[in-house]
Formats: structure tokens, C-alpha cells, sequence
């Protein structure tokens, strides 16, 4: 049973998780300042890589960085090392509930494909150290900005967008938060996932995924909505059906640039490009694919001239059926983290409180700060609810479940809402006008920018 | 700030960030809180192709207010705040709240007051408009970038914004 998982925990969690909070907070004050505890937890560290193939380079790279000698190459074993862990601490969570779900799991069999040559990454890579060496609390408004040229630089090199986005969040949010001194409450666990990330992706040798071609049928059960300052995402979940009968997991996202001032409902303006998939969202239809290319992890590279609106659709419907018994995807060995762990749940016959679902037996939390304000779901919604198709995501020690869907009766009449209901526009009146009047911001600076831009 | 016992310094997609609120963009299109100061560029009254860039640093509360040709402001006295500078602070206090404009400046407005000038001991700074224009130009170049499809698992940290509750 789900409740049993969602209570359990994986043996060796703890543990795993102990050792990177002893990294974590050795960032907070910086690689140039480790105390004796922060010696321990780094030597702790380098230990637990023992016995793995990491062990020789994280005994080495750690022993020096105490010594005071910090080079890209040592930054990126630690990386390497925090990124293991909390890999192992991904993959003992997931098979709990894989186990509860019955849902099958696919191993990763794909062979690394070889990396991309000639990325101007260098300029990432040292701006990350001097992070490192600094800390959290060490950075200033001029460190905080340090990264600006490096990370122009990767926005205009498509090859780089992964790490341009990343870097851009995570640099607007040091440079919110600077001085880092006076910082009220500093995001440990955070900021080190964003750095460790960054550090990987900034690796000349990081392997780039294969893709095959796919047919079938695309059964949407439900859109997440990604956002930071500089990017605006919408990650569909859905079933693939193949003509030969497979039914599986996937996934596909598609992103655009955008400014902090578009935000909210008009975000869906930044994605008029892709009107095909802005539809199928809209009126909740399937989706006909030919020939879209398909990555091991389960994520499509969404095209759309390989994809065509299909039939009528209702996620409930599509969930009620068939996500009982679906294959899922393997995660990319380097993406397997904790709080990457988005699995598609419908979940019926619980009792909705305000933040909570009394699944009996045991509670689930709601995680209502993923409630997007680009979609029609509200907290009121939520706890009005008989059946809610969501994510179910672990962070910070406990599970929740993350609404994409709810079924409600409000005033005695049966309510559904989708987060993307709006993927055309506010479907409410009220909320239409105010979009309308957002929207011209993006009208705006369009004109602004084709007036300063071209001189 | 803690969710259910969960503290905020272990959570991965703890809130960084409050979400701006939306506003009117066409008298000021640009707001920024960097490097030590807001700035941000407020269009002319007069010509179309004109722009002001002002800058209020945090600390000192220099002011500054230059065209986008870096030539003065002629509303502008030295430490009294011109209308540029006035709309500038009006724009960035109705985009991020008085609060977070107020502490980041080290402005002393009382909490649940609403004039961030109160707070605010206005001396002359140093232009520096040049660099505050291309950080406009630069935010510009993002709505001129292609959207993208390739998957970006790290986006999971990065919940779209809530509605500002």
C-alpha cells in the first residue's frame, strides 16, 4: 500500500543524508574557512567514498581542499561525491513506492553518448569555485554578479541552455539574498544542490542523452509548471502507448525565456510557439505522435510537427484506467537526487484537509507552494477535493503530493480544474482581464526592445 | 520559517525569491535590484526614443538620474529626487513590496508604512548609467531568445510562482 511507503523509511537514509548536510554546511561558510567540524564532515565524506570508484579522487581532492588547495578539478569530486549520495538516497525512496504502486521500473541500459565539444564553460566552472571558496555567507553583491558574463555566454550557445538556466536562477537568488552576511536564514540544502548541479553540467565531459524515435498515442495525465525569473517551463506528464502495446511513463517540456516581470497566467504567452501542445493542455485531448524522439529518462523532445491534437482525453479517466500498470522510466544516472522525484499518483477516497490528505492511516501533506498562480488551482480547490491526480515528490525528510488535477464539489456542483486550463488563456472572466492587462507587458517590452535593441 | 517541523535550511525547493507582482510596464519597463542598488529605466515623457536611467545605491542612498545618452537629467538637483526617480521607486515598491525594496536599500521605513522616501537620506552618486542601460538591454535580449525542448531535470527546484498570498 502507497501509506506504507510514505511512512517507511529506507535504511541507510539518515546516514546518507547526515553526510551531506556536513558538506552543505561547510558551504555556508566557505571552502576558505573550514573549522574542525567542518574538517570531520569533509574526511566523513571522503569515507563513505571508500570502497566506491570515487574513493581514490575524493580522498585526494578532500585532503587537499582541507589543506587549503582548491581547484576546479577537486570542486568537481566533491560535487561528484554529494551527487552519489544523494543518488542512492533517490533510488532507496523511489523503489519504496515503485513497490507500493506496482509500477515497473526500467534500468538504464543506454550507453553515454559523447559530450558536446567545444562549450565555453570554463568561465561557469571558475565563477562556481569562487562560490565554493567564499561560502554563502561570503558572497557579496560583487561575487553575486561575478557570473554575469559567463552565463551570457551559455544563454547564446543553445548547446548550453540547461546550464544557462540553471545558473541564471541560481545567480538571480544569490544576488536577491546578497550580502550573504546579513542573511537572515540561508538555504543550505538548497543552494548546494543548485552549486552541485551547476558543477556537474559545467564538466566538459558531461554526457549528452541518446534519443529513438517514437509512434503512439500521448494520454496527458497532468502539466507541471516551472518557473524562475528568466524562464518559464511547462513539463507534461503523460502515458505513451505504442502500436505494439507498450504503455509507459513520459514526460515532455518545453521552456522559454522570459523577463521577472512576465509572470502568472500572461507566462503562457512566451510559449506561442508551440500551439499544438498550448491545445491539446487547453481542451485536455490526447496527442497522435510520429517519429518524436524519446530519451532513455523518459522525456520526449517535444516537436511539433511530429505531433498532432487527437481525441478527447480526461487525465482522471486516463489514470483510472491504465497508470496502474505502467512501466517507468529509469532516472539519468547525474540527475538522481530526492527532490527530482516527481511521480505521477492518482489518489481517490482520502479525507482533504488544509494541507493534508488523510489517506487513512496515514497523512500526506499538500504541497500548496507548488500551486501555480498560471493556473486555476487554489488551496480552497484542494481541500474541496474527492480525487486529485498530483506528483508525489520527497523534500526535506518527508513526502507530499503536489496537485495537478483535483476533482471538487464546491457549492454542491462537481468542480475539475487542471493547472493547465489556461495554457490559451484564463477560462475565468476575471482573471481573463487581468491577464489581458499583463499581457501587454510582454506587448511592451516587445516594442522596447525592437526600438533599443536594433540601433 | 518551518513547514511542519521541516526547517527551511533543509528543503530543497525552499523559497528564495518572493514572485514579483505584475504592473504596469509602459512608464517604467525596467526594475532591478543588484549590485548594491535599484535601478531602473523610466521612459520619457516626451520622446518615444528617449529613456532615463535612475539608480538609488542601498547604504548611501546616492542618486543618480542620466538620459540613456548619459546626459543629465534636467529634473534632476544633485540629491533631490527627480519624477524619474519618484516613478522608479514607485515601480519597484509596487513590484517586490516596500519591504524587500526598503531592506535592501537600508532605507529605515517603518514596518507597515508606505512612503519608502521617509526612509531614504538622498545624497549624489556617481552615474553609472552606462552599465545600468545594459543591464536593460541585456534583460531584453531574453524575450529575443528561442524557447527550448530538451529536458532540464534541475527545473524541479523551481516550482512556477504562486499567487502573492
Amino acid at each position: 500500500m502507497l501509506a506504507d511507503a510514505l511512512r517507511a523509511r529506507p535504511a541507510g537514509l539518515d546516514a546518507a543524508l547526515a553526510l551531506v548536510d556536513g558538506l552543505d554546511d561547510v558551504l555556508v561558510d566557505g571552502l576558505a574557512r573550514i573549522g574542525e567540524a567542518g574538517a570531520a564532515a569533509l574526511s566523513a565524506l571522503a569515507t563513505a567514498a571508500g570502497g566506491t570508484p570515487l574513493a581514490g579522487p575524493a580522498a585526494d581532492a578532500i585532503g587537499k581542499i582541507i589543506a587549503g588547495t582548491v581547484t576546479d578539478e577537486h570542486v568537481a569530486v566533491l560535487a561528484g561525491v554529494r551527487t552519489a549520495l544523494l543518488g542512492a538516497a533517490h533510488d532507496a525512496l523511489l523503489s519504496g513506492v515503485d513497490a507500493a504502486t506496482g509500477r515497473d521500473r526500467e534500468g538504464w541500459s543506454a550507453p553515454a553518448a559523447p559530450p558536446q565539444a567545444g562549450r565555453l564553460l570554463a568561465g561557469a566552472r571558475s565563477w562556481l569555485r569562487e562560490l565554493a571558496i567564499a561560502g554563502w555567507r561570503g558572497v557579496d553583491h560583487e561575487l553575486a554578479a561575478a557570473g554575469s558574463q559567463a552565463i551570457q555566454a551559455l544563454w547564446a550557445d543553445p548547446s548550453s541552455r540547461r546550464l544557462a538556466v540553471l545558473l541564471d536562477g541560481f545567480a538571480a537568488e544569490l544576488r536577491a539574498s546578497a550580502p550573504g552576511a546579513t542573511l537572515e536564514r540561508v538555504p543550505v540544502r538548497r543552494w548546494a544542490d543548485l552549486w552541485t548541479r551547476g558543477v556537474l553540467l559545467a564538466q566538459d565531459g558531461f554526457a549528452t542523452v541518446p534519443t529513438e524515435p517514437v509512434h503512439g498515442r500521448l494520454l496527458i495525465l497532468g502539466a507541471d509548471l516551472h518557473e524562475h525569473p528568466t524562464v518559464f517551463q511547462v513539463q507534461v506528464h503523460g502515458l505513451l502507448e505504442t502500436p505494439d502495446g507498450w504503455t509507459g511513463l513520459v514526460r515532455a517540456a518545453v521552456a522559454a525565456p522570459k523577463v521577472d516581470t512576465i509572470s502568472g497566467p500572461s507566462a503562457w504567452r512566451m510559449l506561442a510557439s508551440f500551439p499544438v501542445l498550448r491545445t491539446v493542455l487547453a481542451q485536455r485531448r490526447a496527442v497522435e505522435l510520429s517519429g518524436m524522439l524519446l530519451t532513455p529518462a523518459g522525456d520526449l523532445l517535444w516537436d511539433e510537427s511530429h505531433a498532432a491534437a487527437g481525441e478527447p482525453a480526461d487525465p482522471f479517466t486516463t489514470a483510472r484506467v491504465s497508470l496502474g500498470r505502467v512501466t517507468a522510466p529509469a532516472a539519468a544516472a547525474l540527475d538522481r537526487h530526492p527532490a527530482a522525484i516527481a511521480e505521477p499518483v492518482l489518489l481517490e477516497g482520502y479525507t482533504a484537509g488544509d494541507a493534508s490528505f488523510d489517506l487513512g492511516g496515514v497523512s500526506l501533506a499538500v504541497d500548496l507552494d507548488r500551486l501555480p498562480a498560471a493556473g486555476p488551482l487554489t488551496p480552497a480547490l484542494v481541500a474541496a477535493s474527492t480525487a486529485c491526480l498530483g506528483l508525489l515528490r520527497w523534500d526535506a525528510g518527508r513526502w507530499a503530493v503536489q496537485p495537478l488535477a483535483v476533482q471538487a464539489v464546491v457549492r454542491k456542483k462537481p468542480v475539475t480544474a487542471h493547472t493547465a486550463d489556461w495554457a490559451l488563456g484564463p477560462t475565468d472572466a476575471k482573471e481573463a482581464k487581468a491577464e489581458a492587462a499583463a499581457g501587454a507587458a510582454v506587448d511592451i517590452l516587445r516594442e522596447r526592445a525592437g526600438r533599443l535593441l536594433r540601433k | 520559517m518551518t513547514v511542519e517541523g521541516v526547517t527551511y535550511e533543509r528543503r530543497s525547493a525552499a523559497p528564495v525569491i518572493a514572485p514579483v507582482r505584475p504592473r504596469k510596464l509602459a512608464k517604467v519597463p525596467f526594475v532591478e535590484l543588484t549590485e548594491g542598488r535599484l535601478a531602473g529605466v523610466v521612459s520619457s515623457g516626451s520622446d518615444p526614443a528617449r529613456v532615463y536611467v535612475s539608480s538609488i545605491n542601498a547604504g548611501d542612498h546616492g542618486l543618480s538620474c542620466r538620459t540613456n545618452n548619459n546626459r543629465p537629467c534636467g529634473g534632476f538637483g544633485g540629491s533631490h529626487p527627480c519624477n524619474h526617480l519618484r516613478a522608479l521607486a514607485d515601480a519597484a515598491v509596487t513590484q517586490y513590496g516596500i519591504d524587500r525594496v526598503a531592506r535592501y536599500l537600508k532605507a529605515d521605513v517603518a514596518p507597515g508604512a508606505d512612503d519608502l522616501w521617509a526612509g531614504i537620506r538622498p545624497s549624489s552618486a556617481e552615474p553609472r548609467a552606462a552599465d545600468v542601460f545594459a543591464g536593460f538591454l541585456r534583460h531584453l535580449t531574453y524575450l529575443e531568445l528561442p524557447p527550448s525542448t530538451e529536458a532540464m531535470p534541475e527545473l524541479q527546484w523551481f516550482p512556477a510562482a504562486g499567487l502573492v498570498r
